[in-house]
């Protein structure tokens, strides 16, 4: 296998099918994308077309049925140290503290933080105030920052967010999307965001895979140069690709 | 402090009906509390008595802390594992319903009279509950926290002790509080079988002296022996998951 130029991630026919008592519920069809270093992709589908199981295979963390992951030209058989997810309902500990749940993954690892480069994440993502509380005494927008700093302090060169806004209000949610596009300008990690919105697909990838059902695949892969650049929402072109995209997705259903 | 004072107004309010009862039905049927105290307070005062109290607090000790090092890490085992829960289920399931007391014989007979036979039935009555609690509240961890902590670059020992146990440490101060009442109860029983010592041989020894207001001390102490141990679960439970007051 040769290492490809600027290539972070690459499936292959990758392929899932669960096996359920009353039973086997194929929940991915032969799939396959690509995503270069730096780059942004949207998946964009119905609800239960697999993206989140696209998304836990792409992080290693269930054994595709047939086809496989490079991650930076290697097989991806297990969940990467340069890879970090960020799940829907957060994935937080209630029993650990903001500060050791945003810790944890360096304490597991045994690294640390320079304690600058920690407060200046923190305050990017606006938590440094609540490191002290447990995640039940935040509002849902502010566990979703805890997250995020969870995953971004791990320096990942590939962030995978499952439907990351999808509990929030229309204002949090975009003002989050914003704070995402940002982190990504500023720490040009790669990242594949999951979600059933469309204006979150066009505001956050680069390109836009829009997925249809049983089992799921990948119908159309549209290009949005222009997807993570700031002032990009209440655009023309935002509302262009937005209409675009829908079009697509009118398409699978 | 609050849970002394309201301990305090709730024994008396106990105290307070008891004394109602005695006035109207007379003391030769049920015996006033005042009577009843100073029974405790002179008892209180003879070794004897703490003898009793010692043996009684020895068993349940030792039966609740053989029980919790058995049945935590099995229940544990079994709550994330599921081939081990498949294989074992069934067994749980067929010995669970049968009433553990019932055993009683048999267990003092491999065991002896002494105090292993009564600590191992005790034991045994309090293994099945703190199992299937720690067992069940081990399987409900989510999916997500596993997939979270596996991101993280967890390992399994990294679930245990970052996840499963503190997930479970809730369900299990429950289910310790609720078999602290079992326990006692039980106590009265393994106790009034082969020994001169414990509060449950105390109680059934002034029944055969038809010495009432014994009888009665016995019982108030099985219930401070039983509100005492369930106010110390309380305060763990409160130091060990601060995040559940949250
Ligand atoms: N662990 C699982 N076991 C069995 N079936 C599953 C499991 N996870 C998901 N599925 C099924 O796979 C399909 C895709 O699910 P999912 O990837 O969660 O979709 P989406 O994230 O797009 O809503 C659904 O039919 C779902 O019921
Ligand atoms: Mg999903």
């Amino acid at each position: 296998m040769t290492q490809c130029c600027g290539e972070l991630l690459r499936s292959t026919d990758l392929t899932k099918t669960y096996s359920a008592d009353n039973g086997s519920v194929p929940a991915l069809g032969p799939t396959s994308l690509a995503l270069g270093h730096g780059e942004t992709l949207a998946l964009v589908g119905p609800s239960g077309c697999g993206k989140s199981t696209l998304l836990l295979l792409l992080a290693g963390l269930e054994k595709p049925t047939a086809g496989e992951v490079l991650f930076k030209g290697q097989p991806l058989t297990r969940p990467h140290r340069e890879i970090a997810l960020v799940l829907q309902d957060y994935g937080l500990f209630p029993w650990k503290t903001v500060r050791r749940n945003v810790e944890l993954g360096l304490e597991i690892r045994g690294e640390s933080m320079d304690s600058g480069r920690l407060d200046s994440l923190l305050a990017e993502l606006d938590i440094t105030e609540k490191m002290d509380l447990y995640p039940q005494q935040l509002s849902g927008g502010q566990r979703q920052r805890v997250a995020l700093a969870r995953a971004l302090v791990l320096n990942p060169s590939l962030l995978l967010l499952d439907e990351p806004f999808a509990a929030l209000d229309t204002l949090t949610r975009e003002r989050l999307q914003d704070l995402v596009a940002a982190a990504w300008r500023k720490h040009a990690f790669g990242m594949i965001v999951v979600t059933h919105n469309i204006q979150e697909a066009v505001r956050l990838g680069r390109s836009i895979a829009v997925m249809g059902s049983t089992p799921g695949r990948i119908l159309a892969l549209v290009a949005n140069p222009r997807g993570c650049s700031e002032d990009y929402r209440g655009q023309a072109d935002f509302f262009e690709m937005s209409r675009l995209v829908r079009a697509h997705l009118e398409q699978t259903a | 402090m609050r849970t002394w004072r309201s301990y305090l107004l709730g024994a008396s309010l106990l105290l307070a009906f008891w004394q109602i009862g005695a006035w109207w039905a007379g003391e030769s049927v049920l015996t006033g509390p005042a009577t009843v105290l100073a029974e405790l307070v002179s008892e209180s005062e003879t070794s004897r008595f703490w003898h009793h109290v010692g043996a009684s607090a020895w068993r349940v000790i030792a039966a609740l802390a053989a029980s919790f090092a058995t049945a935590v890490p099995v229940g544990l085992v079994l709550g994330s594992s599921r081939r081990a829960d498949r294989f074992v289920r069934p067994v749980i399931n067929l010995t669970y319903p049968v009433p553990k007391i019932v055993l009683l014989p048999l267990v003092l007979l491999i065991f002896g009279l002494g105090d292993t036979g009564k600590i191992v039935m005790l034991s045994l009555i309090l293994f099945f509950q703190l199992l299937i609690t720690t067992r069940d509240a081990a399987t409900a961890v989510s999916r997500s926290a596993k997939y979270s902590l596996y991101s993280l670059g967890g390992t399994r020992r990294h679930l245990f002790v970052h996840v499963i146990w503190p997930s479970v440490l809730p369900a299990v101060f429950t289910a310790l509080r609720i078999a602290t009442g079992t326990v006692v109860a039980v106590l009265f029983f393994v106790e009034s079988i082969g020994t001169q010592y414990g509060v449950g041989f105390y109680i059934l020894d002034a029944w055969g002296r038809a010495d009432v207001p014994q009888i009665f001390v016995g019982i108030v102490v099985l219930a401070i022996m039983g509100a005492v141990l369930y106010e110390i679960f309380d305060v763990l439970e409160r130091v060990f998951c601060r995040w559940k007051q949250m």
